[in-house]
């Protein structure tokens, strides 16, 4: 651990993440709104200035980030952003919140999760709402970029499992030569699809203002609405088609976006078996909701229930948390299905939460292996996707993430009954931070403002292990880590 | 003709022994004096030891004015090489070479003049894998062999116990195939050739060749052997070169399993193969064996190296059940041991692969060449070039030809079209003809009869 390099890259990132308090003051400016400068100005400055005071002392100091460096500089992406992203909103008037209030939802917000304790957000100005979609968007910026380009370098993240072992379309986890070079192309597709995504939604008749806010939180994968009864508010079947079409696109894998582009083909998604599994469990889950959905006759019309089954799956699924009508009140399973699937979540170098649709296609695939195995005992078995064969260390690490992924969801999940919750609000709160989700069940469907102030904590620390793929995070509070 | 051959390994060393019996000048380059001491013992041929692609080496066989080099050692590269010194250096007319990593033979682009000047690449392992195949693919019959880009086929088949034919006459058999593109072209009572006469009586273990379009070979089987149903389940024993292209060929149609000893070598396997089982352990564990239902497998393939270990595992797996058993052999004396019955079928990887070379080797217009009957008879296909005057062949009906004794033709190939031969059908020019010789000694003639001759010009 080289303390002067980490302060140096931890002063850099404060004062690039400073400029992000620029345009929500242009917004908030445009608006006219009161409180404007001394919110985000006095934001930006104090963000500023101590990324400079941190910077300056090591601005002659030039060293080599190490493999530990890495692990350190990506748990502080989030967590000291997420501390000076309170900023705004306990320097707003308008917004009164305690700091554990506004460090949920600044986190929620980094991680693109989604959750909220904010309510009335009709009432509040647009520059806080603004700035909240602008949180989503850099988060999922930084998990593209961060897991498909520095991560692998860790040798964590899903994106490891597309490195050497697991070759596939993509043979290396660096699509180009240089890293700076790759991370560049992926900030690219990033931003076009936010464009592109942007107009579909104005195109499809949002106000520009709401069109380029839900495009920052549809892109990450996020969930925030700038209004209270998100996607429901715009009632439009078109502006939720739009949606399907763009989380189903941020749920893949980036990597895999940019060899489509790269080579003007297509036909990539449909070689990648990541793709397909992650498209196949979509479809059948919908279809699943479907056929519950006409069974109790919920929707008077019946074209109806497919943009809302589709729509909320593919929400859920892809672990974005839109929501356009209340799914905790569907009937029978469904609310816990689709929570279910959350697990699942995106693809590997996605902004997508949850464990990664390699992961469970390795684990499903491992599973039959052991059934073969027993059929067969003098046989010898290999897992292949699409056609290849994965190492065996691969499949240990994954039954390794898996392991520790229940281990912190049973964890948290004590810790929220300890702290009064009933069962239904702290299962789904915990599948809905840890997957990086959004909204849950029970007391915590519409947001999670009623919830005390350690439950909140918790959660917040859960958003932190979901979003590092859990083992990032841990490593750091291991001994062994900081021997030298 | 004056040929050398590079390499006196198993195939090699047959290949010399079968071409210097036909009188062609035989020069046999290898390193190992020995083996090259011991074949010169049995056959009439030069013998040069030293480094294959050597070009002094070649130039000491005489490479300068061979016809032909046959490059065939254990070395791939060794063989690619040896032929561009031919053709660079001796301008050698025809460049064969044993080529068998998969990898090279994928680039067809590779083998021109202007980069590695092969004619004709052949590979051991693919010929045998697709000879299995062959074999696997229409159960009952104990050799099947393609002509004309697999159109045709040539069927051996023996008559069983249990056979509707036995004590009836050969007419019955010409009554029953009457309405298939099918014709009965040789016959056999153990090692006597029979004429094929409407009133011989058929005995069991009479041996009997069809020649049929390939549409038609599973319907001569069938009549022949009865319903023997078609094959679903294969054990392969040997995951080698040869056991791993049959498996990756069958593994779609089939339910293919195979069985390796080695560790590494099964895992691999594992991750190549998609749909096969792999197993890994000794092909004679009865207990793995039985783990395995062998007693259902329908087909038990041994293609290890060892032809000891063949023999053994496919008659242990022909006592626990297996419904057909195979086995390759390489040292001839075997062959006729177990083909007594122990095992149903032995394969011989030299005849098989030197059939490929023999095509290359006639003179006149032949493609394609199987030796048979242990080198004793062949089946050929060859062309019809010229005309009337020009050949002895073109513008003639079948019974106007002087075919040598024992020469049946089995069925022509106009362009796409498989025509069974019938006496009074006229031969035209560019005609594939696919005929049996039941005495190979007679090849001189037929080469003779499908040379476009100058004189009658």
């Amino acid at each position: 651990m080289q303390r002067l390099v980490i302060q140096r890259v931890l002063g850099l990132l404060l004062m690039i993440f400073s400029i992000s308090m620029l345009p929500p003051l242009l917004v908030g400016y445009h608006y006219q709104e009161a409180d404007v400068l001394s919110t985000f100005g006095t934001a930006f400055l104090a963000t500023l200035i101590t990324g400079f005071l941190l910077w300056s002392p090591t601005r002659r100091h030039h060293a080599d980030m190490r493999l530990r460096d890495g692990f350190i500089v990506v748990v502080m992406f989030w967590t000291v952003l997420g501390a000076f992203g309170t900023l705004p909103f306990l320097l707003s008037d308008q917004v009164q919140v305690s700091f554990i209030d506004s460090l949920f939802e600044s986190l929620s917000g980094l991680t693109t999760t989604g959750a909220t304790v904010l309510s009335n957000l009709d009432q509040l100005p647009r520059s806080i709402l603004f700035y909240r979609q602008q949180l989503q968007w850099l988060g999922g910026m930084g998990i593209i970029v961060l897991a498909v380009a520095v991560l692998p370098m860790l040798g964590v993240g899903g994106m490891q499992l597309y490195r050497a072992e697991t070759p596939g379309p993509i043979k290396d986890s660096k699509l180009t030569p240089r890293i700076t070079e790759t991370a560049k192309a992926l900030w690219y597709i990033y931003l076009s699809l936010t464009l592109l995504c942007a107009l579909s939604y104005w195109g499809a008749g949002m106000s520009v203002f709401d069109a380029v806010s839900h495009s920052f939180s549809t892109i990450a994968i996020g969930g925030f609405s700038t209004h209270d009864a998100n996607i429901a508010h715009f009632d439009s079947a078109a502006i939720e088609w739009v949606a399907i079409i763009f989380m189903i696109i941020s749920g893949a894998n980036f990597g895999l976006h940019f060899l489509v582009w790269r080579n003007r083909s297509i036909l990539y998604y449909w070689r990648d078996s990541e793709f397909k599994m992650y498209v196949s469990v979509l479809a059948a889950v919908c279809l699943i909701t479907l056929i519950s959905l006409y069974i109790y006759q919920t929707h008077a019309h019946w074209f109806h229930p497919i943009t809302k089954a589709v729509f909320q799956v593919v929400s859920i699924g892809t672990t974005t948390g839109f929501t356009s009508e209340n799914f905790s009140t569907w009937p029978a399973f469904l609310p816990v299905l689709l929570i279910i699937v959350s697990f699942m979540g995106g693809c590997a170098g996605s902004t997508g939460g949850g464990m990664k649709v390699i992961r469970v296609l390795l684990l499903f695939k491992q599973g039959v292996r052991e059934l073969k195995r027993l059929v067969h005992p003098s046989a010898e078995f290999a897992v292949k996707v699409g056609k290849k064969p994965v190492d065996n260390r691969v499949i240990e690490a994954v039954w390794g993430f898996l392991s520790a992924y229940i281990a912190v969801f049973v964890v948290m999940l004590i810790l929220l009954f300890a702290a009064g919750l009933d069962q239904v609000t702290a299962y789904s709160s915990v599948v809905a931070t840890l997957n990086n989700l959004g909204p849950g069940l029970g007391e915590v469907a519409q947001n999670y403002a009623s919830l005390n102030w350690f439950s909140k904590s918790v959660l917040c620390l859960g958003m932190l292990l979901g979003r590092l793929e859990i083992f990032t995070l841990l490593v750091i509070f291991t001994p062994f880590f900081w021997r030298r | 003709m004056k040929i050398i051959i590079l390499g006196a390994g198993q195939v090699g060393g047959s290949l010399a022994l079968s071409l210097a019996n036909e009188s062609n000048d035989i020069t046999l380059v290898d390193s190992d004096s020995k083996r090259l001491h011991e074949l010169q013992d049995r056959a009439d041929l030069q013998t040069i030891t030293g480094h294959a692609s050597y070009p002094t080496i070649l130039a000491q066989a005489g490479a300068r004015d061979a016809d032909m080099i046959v490059a065939l050692t254990n070395s791939d590269e060794t063989n690619m090489v040896a032929c561009q010194v031919a053709y660079t250096l001796f301008h050698t007319p025809t460049k064969i070479a044993r080529v068998r990593t998969a990898d090279y033979l994928e680039f067809k682009d590779l083998f021109v003049q202007e980069a590695l000047p092969v004619d004709v690449l052949i590979s051991p392992e693919m010929l045998v894998s697709n000879y299995v195949q062959n074999l696997i693919e229409h159960p009952g019959a104990l050799q099947v062999l393609n002509f004309a880009e697999g159109r045709v086929k040539l069927i051996a088949l023996s008559i069983q116990t249990n056979s509707q034919y036995v004590g009836k006459r050969i007419r019955k058999i010409f009554d029953d195939v009457k309405t298939m593109e099918a014709r009965l072209v040789a016959m056999y009572r153990g090692k006597q050739v029979l004429s094929i006469d409407e009133d011989t009586k058929l005995e069991v273990g009479d041996d009997l060749f069809f020649i049929a379009a390939s549409s038609q070979a599973k319907n001569v089987t069938t009549i022949l052997q009865g319903l023997d149903k078609p094959n679903k389940r294969v054990i392969i024993a040997g995951g080698g070169n040869i056991g791993y292209q049959l498996a990756s060929v069958l593994e779609s149609n089939f339910r293919v399993k195979i069985i390796e000893s080695n560790t590494e070598r099964a895992r691999h396997l594992s991750e190549v193969l998609d749909k096969t089982v792999v197993l890994k352990g000794d092909a004679a564990d009865e207990s793995m064996l039985l783990d395995e239902n062998i007693d259902s497998a329908d087909v038990f393939c041994a293609l290890t190296n060892d032809d000891e270990a063949n023999i053994l595992s496919a008659m242990l797996a022909k006592r626990m059940g297996a419904r057909k058993t195979m086995s390759l052999i390489n040292r001839p004396s075997y062959i006729e041991l177990v083909e007594s019955g122990m095992i149903d079928i032995a394969i011989s990887p030299q005849q098989v692969t030197i059939g490929a070379l023999l095509a290359h080797i006639r003179r006149g217009d032949v493609v394609a060449v199987h030796s048979l009957r242990k080198g004793s008879a062949e089946a050929l296909e060859a062309v019809a070039h010229g005309d009337h005057k020009t050949s002895k062949v073109v513008g003639r009906a079948i019974s106007e030809l002087k075919l040598p004794r024992g020469t049946s033709i089995g069925a022509i190939v106009r362009q796409d079209e498989v025509i069974v031969a019938k006496s009074d059908f006229v031969i035209e020019s560019e005609d594939h003809v696919i005929m049996y010789l039941t005495d190979k000694s007679k090849v001189r003639d037929i080469e003779r009869m499908f040379q476009v001759s100058a004189t009658f010009v």
